[in-house]
């Protein structure tokens, strides 16, 4: 990789260390445990299913949170406090200057999920007392978050260089919701008629389509996961992440910095 | 090979939120700047100094024209590695110490890995911060960030410098060694174009200087050469609250201040002057030829472009 893209990703990821996002563990470690304690009761099948449930809908939202709250400011801030002159008039590109940025909060992510995801495993085995095969499944769940990851951080940067961090942050909270409900979107789309049809399936195919990210229920159950799904989702969320970069790149090569 | 050449840069602006208006923020820009100079680019706040710098930096994108730096186009990264910049009033990454700011600062500029830490050690000694380390930006004083923003600039060790009022924000002592380092990068053969609204910076420093006001150019020259556009005038001074008649018969200006007379005559009258004051038994305490500071100079300047400026209305 481009050596000053890897150095503008770790002074990103060094930036949200220090600016202490990965303090959000503490909550989630404490809302993990509550639960597991709070399940400790009933028997351990539903035990199980309440952990992993609880435990990776909320290692994806808190990293949604994060995606949106540190992707809006990502080059909106650099720009609003001028720290972008001293980079910027160096031999550094715009675009690799967007790239790294990217990066560095997708490693911040991976880290931060990578702790999560101890915990999950250690709430796992407090409730069960030994792991299983099935548990494998929950690898393949939290790829797919992370994946997610990269669509709402992508975006979020997306809408940071046209539009003011709240509403960046509106719009890409709300294109999350949408798209974890794609699939309906989608449905939708099938069923209607005429103008209502048309515009339906354009959103439908612009929103990202998360449904197909979140495994978290069916992994609950055991169910195993399509080598096909691991694939496309792959595929999917890397074109779909390209191209709001490319989008934002774009935008921000040309214009002019305050 | 001139080290900048501005070819018709110009910058108009949109302002305004509902209704967009565009605010000319600098004219067609026309001005070359030799290589091993000290280049001052002076003009009052709100001139379009900072929009130039800003354009050159790649900052901002021209209306139109273009430059060129070493030669070569001015976007180039080869160029953005051969150039350092201050912009005004810096600001840097408060989460960083200025240690680690300058080596991330000298790995995206390409200095190599095992020079940095001496590097960034060098610079730091040479602006004056040789005990900050541990301390983070945010705790810095606004010279103090001052004098970082002049580290990070020279880290690089480039051919070309370009600084936006890099004296702003400093005590006296402060500006001193700014002069002195802007000398220093000199003898090193480097070329330094630095702006700034407060004249006397400029008079001692630059080799030649601009002035800009409101977006247009009003004037480029050697200090020398503007300063030393005497009208032709002496100023003659001697002991005494007397002022011979044949003095005033001259057409000379007399002011009386204490025990002596100050006088200012044409040069070509400078020996009749002597004569007058001689038959009259004065004690001559001085001759001196008129110099127009750079400060009248540009007042001059500023104030011509106002009333050319009146009559187009
Ligand atoms: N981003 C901007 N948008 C609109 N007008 C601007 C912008 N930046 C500067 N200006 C205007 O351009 C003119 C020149 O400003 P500037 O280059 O900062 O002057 P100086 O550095 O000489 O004080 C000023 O009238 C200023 O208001
Ligand atoms: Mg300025």
């Amino acid at each position: 990789m481009n050596r000053r893209i890897a150095y503008i990703a770790s002074n990103t990821f060094r930036e949200a260390v220090r600016d202490r996002v990965l303090y959000n563990l503490i909550a989630f470690a404490l809302l993990l445990s509550g639960a597991a304690i709070l399940v400790g009761q009933i028997s351990i099948e539903i035990e199980k299913l309440v952990v992993i449930n609880l435990g990776l809908t909320a290692v994806s939202l808190f990293g949604v949170v994060i995606a949106i709250f540190i992707g809006i400011g990502l080059v909106s801030k650099e720009i609003e406090k001028r720290t972008l002159y001293t980079v910027l008039s160096r031999p550094v590109r715009r675009w690799e200057f967007i790239v790294g940025k990217f990066l560095g909060l997708a490693g911040t992510l991976v880290v931060n999920t990578f702790f999560m995801a101890i915990g999950v495993f250690l709430a796992l085995f407090y409730v069960s007392h030994k792991f299983v095969k099935a548990d494998a499944l929950i690898l393949i769940a939290l790829y797919f978050i992370i994946l997610e990851f990269l669509i709402v951080c992508s975006l979020s940067l997306l809408f940071s260089s046209f539009s003011s961090p709240l509403l960046s942050a509106v719009f890409a909270f709300s294109l999350f919701v949408v798209g974890s409900f794609a699939e309906d979107l989608r449905n939708f789309a099938g069923m209607a008629h005429g103008i209502s049809r048309w515009l339906a399936t354009a959103a439908a195919y612009l929103v990202p389509n998360l449904s197909a990210f979140n495994v978290i229920s069916s992994i609950a159950h055991e169910q195993p996961v399509a080598g096909q799904l691991i694939l496309h989702n792959t595929l999917y969320a890397l074109f779909y992440a390209t191209m709001a970069l490319s989008g934002a790149v774009l935008i921000f090569e040309h214009r002019d910095l305050k | 090979m001139p080290a900048i050449e501005i070819l018709g840069l110009e910058k108009t602006y949109s302002v305004g939120f509902w209704r967009k208006r565009p605010k000319r923020a600098l004219f067609p820009l026309q001005l070359t700047v030799e290589d091993g100079e000290i280049f001052g680019f002076l003009g009052p706040n709100g001139a379009g100094k900072t929009t130039t710098l800003k354009l050159l930096m790649g900052l901002v994108y021209p209306t139109s024209g273009s430059a060129r730096i070493l030669g070569q186009d001015w976007n180039e990264p080869a160029v953005k590695a051969q150039i350092g910049f201050l912009p005004e009033q810096p600001y840097f990454y408060d989460y960083l110490t200025a240690h680690e700011l300058l080596e991330y600062y000298g790995q995206l500029s390409g200095v190599p890995a095992k020079q940095r830490s001496h590097r960034v050690n060098e610079v730091l000694h040479q602006v004056g911060l040789p005990d900050v380390k541990g301390l983070q930006l945010r705790k810095f004083s606004k010279g103090m960030l001052q004098r970082v923003g002049i580290a990070q600039a020279i880290l690089h060790d480039p051919k070309v410098v370009f600084f936006d009022e890099p004296m702003s924000g400093l005590d006296p002592m402060g500006r001193h060694e700014v002069r002195d380092l802007m000398d220093e990068l000199k003898y090193q053969g480097k070329t330094v174009f630095f702006s700034t609204h407060i004249l006397s910076d400029a008079e001692t420093l630059c080799d030649r200087v601009a002035i800009i006001h409101k977006g247009e150019l009003r004037g480029v020259g050697a200090v020398e050469d503007l300063t030393s556009s005497v009208q032709g005038k002496i100023e003659v001074i001697w002991q005494g609250t007397q002022i011979p008649a044949a003095m005033k018969a001259l057409g000379a200006e007399c002011h009386v201040s204490g025990d002596r007379v100050r006088a200012i005559v044409d040069e070509k009258q400078q020996d009749a002057a002597i004569d007058a004051l001689r038959r009259e038994r004065q004690q001559l305490v001085s001759i001196t030829p008129v110099r127009t500071t750079l400060e009248s100079y540009f007042v001059e300047k500023l104030r011509r472009a106002e009333t050319t400026a009146g009559k187009t209305v």
